[in-house]
């Protein structure tokens, strides 16, 4: 797969804050990548560095193939961005901002309206942006980002406060994109907002990153216990303290018990669980949410492979 | 260049929008046709001279006018697209920071141009139209008005940039740019004239007072006015002042140049070193 944005021992300083510390990594066509950190963590600043809107204080930055602070133009062409909090003139129509964008990037006025109509915004195109709400604002900030046929699609916290339906939207369009080998990172402050959408996550912490992989990689190193929820009418506690005396239990209440289960003990359990023959009503297996997975990271700072 | 005149072109459209094109030629003109019909009183129905009564008025109008206007306009260019976050977004474009300053100075000046054309033109049809005989020299003294009055703007929409790129906060920028209005409009020649008097021209004569006068810009647009040719300059009182070569016409509109060419390049400096 070839590399569309590399980055590289990347420091970057405002002052006396390091906004990164020493972060690289190698992002290629076709994968949709999640940049997922706490407010601060550094997620902007990496936009901001890919865009060459900021210089790094150390490290590299190449983005399909130039330095984007070179002030070469040619890179940002095939590049779409939609920032954290998009604004546009309030005096303009939808249509008129589009179209200006799309002079920018040296589009035809044929894209604008198709773009419009792909992100909802066919009907209120010719109302003025003042008017918008916060949805249609982000609406026509994925309308720009998307003029020119991206390689590479840079969308800063894209999803939040979206509603249910525009989300399923933008998705779609990601989705699309994705197929046609456009490499698409995704910033957001909670793994929970993706949805599992990414194939690869990058997690920041504080300037530095604490983890990049696959959510199932991901899962694999942090080793985080599956729940395994049992309810049965009477002796479900002496069944968990004799059986499994490796794995916390934790009484729920009268009736219920909870165990939690270390990765590779689950169906170790669950056979159990069938063997003993107690009368059990009910199992509940929970894995590890996204956001347990997360904090586990933030918690670790360890750097995965 | 296609990149400077999309900018460019968004700016007049912005203008045209929120009203600021039409508000600023409708004021322009409005004072203009006072001027004319009121300052034609004096001369009386005899009014030979009427346009050059106009061209002294309305200069001297202009003088404080024009300098906020044009401020009004330029000081919130940066520093206000990049509180609102809209000038983050237009940097991520193959644009060039330079390309966006030079691209929305050429639309502001489209704007104050337009303003300053219709608004004050509007004055002479209506002058002409009434029946008032013009001479030749008093069209192109109006005519050098108008063109002078748009590069007096130019400049302090330069300066407005340069202001617009070193603030911080866009309060910060209004205020400095009601504070450099106050100075040149008002405080220089003040205090230019109390030195004067104080000093009596044993030191501050000839050439370090022509100088001083082109350290304003303000001051070269009044020269270059009410010092003009003819009937003009002997109207304002001031053609005694304008024999000195270094106070020429071209002198002097080549001081108004340099005083939109200069801000406007350190304005970019400025914009380049900033970091969003």
């Amino acid at each position: 797969m070839t590399a569309t944005i590399e980055i590289r021992d990347v420091v970057k300083r405002f002052g006396k804050v390091e906004a990164v510390r020493r972060v690289s990594f190698v992002l290629a066509e076709g994968e949709t990548v999640a940049l997922v950190g706490h407010n601060g963590a550094g997620k902007s600043t990496l936009m901001k560095l890919m865009l060459g809107l900021i210089r790094p204080t150390a490290g590299s930055v190449w983005v399909l193939g130039e330095d984007p602070a070179a002030g070469e133009f040619a890179a940002r062409r095939r590049l779409g961005y939609l920032p954290e909090n998009v604004a546009f003139n309030a005096a303009l129509t939808g249509r008129e901002t589009l179209a200006f964008y799309a002079r920018l990037k040296r589009e035809g006025r044929t894209a604008v309206a198709p773009l419009l109509d792909r992100v909802g915004l066919g009907p209120a195109a010719d109302r003025r942006v003042g008017t918008y709400s916060k949805g249609m604002r982000q609406r026509l900030g994925l309308a720009q980002a998307l003029l020119g046929e991206p390689r590479i699609l840079l969308l800063d916290e894209p999803t939040t406060g979206l509603d249910p339906a525009l989300r399923q939207v933008f998705y779609e369009i990601v989705e699309e994109l994705r197929g046609r080998g456009t490499t698409v990172l995704l910033s957001s402050h909670a793994l929970t907002e993706l949805e599992e959408r990414a194939g690869r996550v990058v997690i920041m912490n504080r300037g530095v990153m604490a983890a990049d992989g696959t959510l199932d990689a991901l899962r694999r190193i942090a080793r985080l216990p599956t729940r395994i929820r049992l309810t049965a009418e009477t002796g479900v506690h002496d069944l968990a303290d004799r059986l499994w005396t490796d794995c916390p239990c934790r009484r729920v209440d009268g009736r219920v018990v909870e165990i939690e289960a270390a990765p590779g003990r689950k169906m170790d359990i669950l056979r159990g669980v069938m063997a003993a023959g107690t009368a059990v009503e009910d199992i509940e297996v929970v894995p590890p949410t996204l956001d347990q997975l997360y904090a586990h990271f933030l918690r670790s700072q360890g750097t995965a492979p | 260049m296609s990149n400077v005149l999309t900018v460019a072109r968004k700016e007049v459209q912005e203008g045209l929008r929120n009203c600021w094109v039409l508000a600023t030629t409708l004021l322009l003109a409005a004072l203009a046709l006072t001027l004319a019909f009121l300052g034609s009183a004096p001369t009386g129905n005899v009014g030979v001279r009427a346009l050059d009564v106009v061209v002294v008025s309305l200069s001297s109008l202009t003088i404080f006018l024009l300098p906020l206007i044009a401020l009004l306009i330029s000081h919130d260019a940066i520093v206000g697209e990049m509180e609102r976050g809209t000038m983050l977004l237009l940097l991520s474009y193959p644009v060039g920071r330079r390309q966006v300053l030079l691209g929305k100075f050429l639309g502001h000046l489209a704007i104050l141009g337009f303003a300053t054309l219709v608004g004050y033109g509007a004055a002479a049809v209506a002058l002409a139209l009434s029946g008032t005989p013009v001479e030749a020299g008093s069209w192109t003294a109006f005519a050098s008005m108008i063109g002078s009055s748009i590069l007096l703007g130019a400049s302090f929409v330069a300066i407005g940039y340069l202001l617009s790129a070193l603030a911080r906060e866009r309060g910060t920028a209004a205020g400095t740019a009601v504070g450099i209005w106050l100075v040149f409009v008002l405080i220089y020649d003040m205090a230019l004239l109390g030195v004067l008097a104080v000093d009596q021209g044993q030191t501050l004569a000839g050439g370090l007072l022509d100088a001083l006068l082109l350290l304003n810009p303000t001051d070269a647009y009044r020269l270059f006015n009410l010092g003009g040719t003819g009937d003009v300059g002997a109207f304002s009182g001031m053609s005694g002042l304008t024999r000195t070569a270094a106070l020429s016409p071209p002198a002097l509109l080549a001081a108004l140049a340099a005083w939109t060419l200069l801000p406007l390049g350190l304005a970019a400096l400025v914009f380049d070193r900033r970091e969003l």
